[in-house]
């Protein structure tokens, strides 16, 4: 079964159709790339399936229930997390406590059980530092922990980014741009890291503009244009599909026949 | 020395006052951006409700506890009938909507209620107690008292429960804390209510001495706003600072140049800030990254 289902998504800004009618499927330890020139909707796409915008047509389904507008914490809730393609970071918190908010559900408890600060509430805390930790270690910002997250460099807060998304053990995590702005090592380490999230059973979808990365580790790539789904298939198929190339390098030009006169 | 100490015990009361309306307005600012002016109606509502529940015979603290209570509910359902059918639509609007729901509680107020100035007896009666040569109130130690200890309730919710920091979460960033799981609807109502509780609270206290009547949330609200200005828009310890310090400068203004001019503090303290530090004492420099 799969663990997302996306189904006729679409939603239009004025007369623009931003996303139309797009399809398709996300299996556990699946790496789904949705690629395609800028403007094709990707993001948009994104922020339906994540709850950020309400569909204007089709649905999303997580698990077999049905989460079309589902509000982000919800999804949160059921196992979807993400991260964005610009950075939501609590840029005044330190680095350690970004990951610790993810730890919010796991921890959660009443009020009045925190205030006595009763032995499960600090246990749970306990674990959640813990775990805040290994995340970091795992993103190699360890060191960084007692930092405040706005001093770090951008290529730091997209993996501090992960690590928090991390922190809600997600079945599913959609990442937008993970690469973006990071440095050739730096892009490797997240490339390996989605590797070994995936084989952990976690479903990773993917918005990438790095074709080698996207090319390298996705079992399924699907094709936006124009807010239309061009193509879909793995690695090999879509690379050579005639309308995906036309896409990215548009098509070739032919010149006309010389006309006397 | 004894004029100066008597303008500061009277200044440090009202100031007090101001401080937990500068606290009203940082919870729902930090929630949702918005500066709610219907703050100082919040205040007035503790006080008139506690007063005509009282003249109906009810027990003074039972009195107050149904007074917060009250508006503790017209808080929540000011964010609920309001605020949150009009998500989306720009900060503006949504302060807009709130100077009307003030002027909507006020000539509530005036239609249920009446236009006089009522009070209640003190908590602890009106014998002034002798101070160094000054004199306080009891009912002032009781504003003082009441301040710090919601204060200090509001540092502990803050810093020891989850829920407090799920709130610190939204302030920060409501993207992130959505993501995280954190149900920013529900932040808040819980923001609104507090705040309307805490409002409440201050009317409850203060109105033994400065008397209430449909109308006193206008200066309220201006001098609470005043003083969240001063101590940094967002931070409870500068809205405590701020109100204290906005009290004091207004009674030392009253008692060394002219009480024509206590007034006029509250406009140049709000001016002044915003030429020389528009952050405030305690706010954070934003800069934004890009």
């Amino acid at each position: 079964m799969s663990l997302l289902d996306v189904n006729g998504l679409g939603i239009s800004f004025g007369g623009l159709k931003a996303v139309d009618d797009v399809s398709f499927a996300v299996k556990p330890g699946e790496i789904v790339s949705v690629i395609g020139p800028n403007g094709a909707g990707k993001t948009t796409l994104f922020n339906m399936i994540s709850g950020i915008y309400l569909p204007g047509r089709g649905s999303v389904s997580l698990i077999g229930t049905d989460v079309t507008g589902t509000a982000p914490n919800r999804l949160a809730e059921m196992g979807l997390s993400r991260t964005f393609q610009n950075l939501q970071i609590f840029q005044e918190m330190t680095v350690l406590d970004n990951v610790l908010a993810g730890y919010h559900l796991s921890e959660r408890g009443s009020v009045l059980a925190d205030l006595l600060s009763l032995p499960g509430m600090r246990r749970r805390a306990s674990q959640a530092r813990a775990g805040a930790m290994k995340l970091l270690n795992r993103v190699r910002l360890d060191e960084k922990a007692d930092e405040i997250a706005g001093n770090l460099s951008y290529g730091a807060l997209k993996r501090l980014e992960i690590a928090r998304a991390l922190a809600l053990d997600p079945k599913i995590l959609l990442l937008d741009e993970p690469a973006a702005g990071c440095n050739a090592v730096e892009t490797e380490e997240i490339d390996h890291l989605i590797a070994e999230l995936a084989a952990q059973g976690i479903a990773i979808l993917l918005v990438e503009h790095d074709m080698k990365l996207v090319m390298r580790i996705s079992n399924h790539i699907v094709v936006l244009d124009h807010g239309q789904k061009i193509a879909e298939g793995d690695p090999a198929t879509v690379s050579r599909d005639p309308a995906v190339i036309a896409a990215y390098l548009g098509t070739e030009y032919k010149e006309p026949a010389h006309v006397d006169g | 020395m004894d004029a100066l100490l008597q303008f500061l015990f009277s200044g440090l009361t009202v100031g007090a006052v101001y401080a937990l309306v500068a606290l009203g307005f940082t919870l729902i600012y930090n929630a949702s951006d918005v500066v709610n002016f219907a703050q100082g109606e919040f205040v007035m509502l503790g006080g008139m409700i506690t007063v005509f529940a009282y003249q109906a015979g009810v027990p003074l603290l039972l009195a107050a506890t149904l007074a917060i209570l009250i508006t503790a509910a017209l808080g929540v359902a000011l964010n609920k009938l309001a605020i949150e059918p009009a998500r989306g639509a720009p900060v503006v609007s949504l302060i807009i909507i709130t100077i009307g729901a003030s002027i909507l509680i006020r000539g509530a107020t005036q239609l249920i209620f009446d236009k006089q100035l009522h009070r209640f007896p003190a908590f602890s009666g009106d014998d002034p107690i002798r101070v160094m040569g000054a004199t306080i109130l009891p009912q002032s130690l009781w504003v003082l008292g009441g301040a710090l200890a919601v204060f200090a309730v509001l540092w502990v919710f803050f810093s020891r429960t989850l829920t407090g920091k799920a709130v610190l979460a939204t302030a920060n960033n409501r993207v992130a804390a959505q993501l995280v799981g954190i149900n920013t609807g529900w932040i808040m109502t819980l923001s609104f209510g507090l705040s309307a509780a805490i409002g409440a609270f201050a009317g409850v206290l203060v109105t033994p001495i400065t008397l209430v009547s449909y109308d006193v949330g206008v200066t309220l609200a201006l001098k609470g706003f005043a003083a969240a200005m001063l101590g940094g828009m967002g931070t409870p310890k500068g809205a405590l600072v701020g109100g204290l310090l906005l009290g004091c400068l207004e009674a030392l203004t009253a008692g060394y140049l002219s009480s024509q001019y206590k007034e006029a503090v509250a406009f140049i303290v709000i001016l002044g800030t915003l030429f020389v530090m528009p952050q405030g004492l305690f706010g954070a420099k934003t800069t934004e990254r890009v």
